[in-house]
């Protein structure tokens, strides 16, 4: 077991998504970045898709009630076990009463917590991930208890050759396809879309980020159609969203780029303010 | 009938069937009946098929180099002459209570309007509703068949939080909030019934295609649904219709 000390500024628990439940209306939610929160699983010999915590801007404060080994990866945030700084994306050996803490978030604002095995919080519809109104709560409090299975061992020298891509952090560029409307824009809008670089507004969660810089539009609201994480929608004011992963099932306004999948995980590392820029790339023949 | 579609690849994982953009019950059909052909057809790769009014999305396991051929595969399964799928759809009675209690905007809609209340429950009540698709919120039944007259816009400011089981018109679309959330459609009533219910096997009893027919109760009616609804004892009245 693991208890909560400090939650954090925004923690949840989160695997890959709940599946199969778009019909009834329901998000698929799951981990921002699955890059990130993959590699914390792959580098403990976990299934990359197992159930991680997901830390936004700071980190919580865990005590652990069993030995154990865990793997912290995204972000930059100087992990520590009782006080001891310890390294990102290797495993870490944990001892029954041990406390790990963060430090300032340096590079990147999603840091991602495996542990061997997975956390095991209750699924609900085939899934871990928090959202609200299908899972009990939809982040981390303060004294939460989550169930985790006491491991003493694993085999680690099959993981040593992991190279960690780093340059998510780095990377302004978001790569794109069209979307369904895009056709429809013109000329001019389909440059400024490519051309410009865009920040991102204050207005970015789990759900979506606006972005801050608009477009001149006169594209009309489209009949309610399927959408999906990364795609980017036109709102008639000109403004541009770009849905994330606890996106509604569908969604009325023009989309005119799907977010390669990617570039969805060098997005959830952004913040308020950071530049990105659309690479649009084409179909293949 | 068979329809004129598009096919657009959209992104590196799914593909947009498109009808024509319209919202009417003859397009609904033809999107239910290919969405049944594709699940059947059992096509490896395929994570889901997702609905709107007049669009699927084609949903693939992992990206897929190039989903061209994937397309030709999908618009065979249109085209195939395949007996025709009988679809077939429940109708279900929905209690809905209208007490002023409930129905927090029903006196400011019989003045905007000119009607009495009672004529306001009347046409809400006795028209049957085609469900169109399930989306914005778990649970939220995308509705189509309000009466014009019943036509309202959304309220100029939003109230922070609508009830769950609020039943509400908001332009030409009339709904039930699933759950507590904020909105801005003119709240007239509240059903005691779950729109979903994460315990269920089945979280939404209603589908695609179902129909609703809404059924007048009064407070003390409403309040002894609610208590077998939460026992977990009360049957939402419904019958099959055909497509």
């Amino acid at each position: 077991m693991v208890k909560v000390l400090k939650p954090g500024f925004y923690s949840s628990i989160q695997d890959f998504g709940r599946f199969n439940c778009q019909q009834y209306g329901v998000p698929y939610s799951g981990v921002m970045d699955r890059y990130s929160a993959g590699l914390a699983n792959v580098v403990l010999g976990n299934a990359s898709d197992l159930a991680v915590i997901e830390m936004t801007m700071t980190g919580v404060t865990l005590q652990f009630e069993c030995n154990t080994f865990i793997c912290v990866a995204g972000a930059h945030m100087n992990p520590k076990v009782n006080d001891r700084l310890v390294e990102q994306n290797k495993p870490i050996e944990i001892h029954e009463g041990d406390v790990l803490s963060f430090e300032k978030f340096e590079k990147g604002i999603r840091g991602y917590l495996g542990v061997l095995g997975g956390f095991l919080s209750k699924e609900v519809l085939g899934s871990r991930s928090m959202y609200k109104g299908i899972t009990k709560q939809n982040v981390l409090l303060k004294n939460d208890i989550i169930e985790i299975n006491a491991k003493t061992s694993f085999s680690m020298n099959k993981h040593s050759l992991i190279k960690v891509k780093d340059d998510v952090f780095e990377s302004h560029f978001i790569e794109v396809l069209k979307g369904p409307e895009f056709d429809l824009l013109t000329q001019e809008q389909q440059e400024f879309l490519t051309s410009n670089i865009f920040s991102v507004s204050k207005n970015n969660s789990r759900m979506a980020y606006q972005l801050e810089e608009r477009l001149e539009n006169a594209l009309k609201p489209i009949i309610t159609s399927p959408v999906l994480p990364g795609t980017v929608q036109l709102t008639p004011s000109g403004q541009l969203i770009v849905l994330m992963r606890d996106c509604q099932t569908t969604g009325g306004y023009p989309r005119v780029f799907q977010l390669k999948e990617s570039s969805i995980n060098i997005l959830a590392q952004k913040f308020t303010g950071d530049a990105i820029q659309f690479r649009l790339l084409e179909y293949l023949k | 009938m068979k329809y004129n579609l598009s096919y657009k690849l959209y992104g590196e994982r799914a593909v947009l069937i498109e009808w024509p953009q319209e919202i009417s019950e003859n397009i609904l059909k033809d999107v239910l009946s290919f969405k049944l052909k594709i699940e059947k057809f059992n096509l490896k790769q395929i994570l889901e098929v997702k609905q709107s009014y007049c669009s699927l999305l084609v949903i693939y396991d992992f990206c897929v180099e190039n989903l061209k051929p994937e397309i030709s595969t999908i618009k065979k399964i249109y085209d195939k002459k395949s007996e025709a799928e009988e679809l077939s759809f429940r109708q279900w009675v929905v209690p809905v209570c209208y007490d002023d209690v409930l129905g927090l905007d029903l006196e400011e809609l019989s003045e905007q309007k000119k009607m009495s209340k009672s004529e306001i429950i009347q046409l809400h009540s006795e028209s049957i509703y085609t469900t169109y698709f399930i989306g914005f919120l778990p649970g939220f039944l995308y509705l189509g068949g309000l009466n014009e007259r019943l036509n309202t816009p959304r309220k100029s400011t939003p109230r922070l939080q609508v009830e769950k089981g609020a039943v509400a018109i908001g332009g030409n679309q009339t709904g039930i909030y699933p759950m507590a959330s904020p909105g801005g459609w003119n709240i007239i009533g509240n059903t005691p019934v779950s729109l979903f219910d994460i315990d269920k096997k089945l979280p939404c009893f209603v589908k695609p295609g179902d129909k609703i027919k809404f059924k007048p109760v009064s407070l003390e009616e409403y309040n002894g649904i609610k208590a077998l609804v939460e026992a977990g004892l009360y049957q939402v009245e419904s019958k099959e219709v055909y497509g």
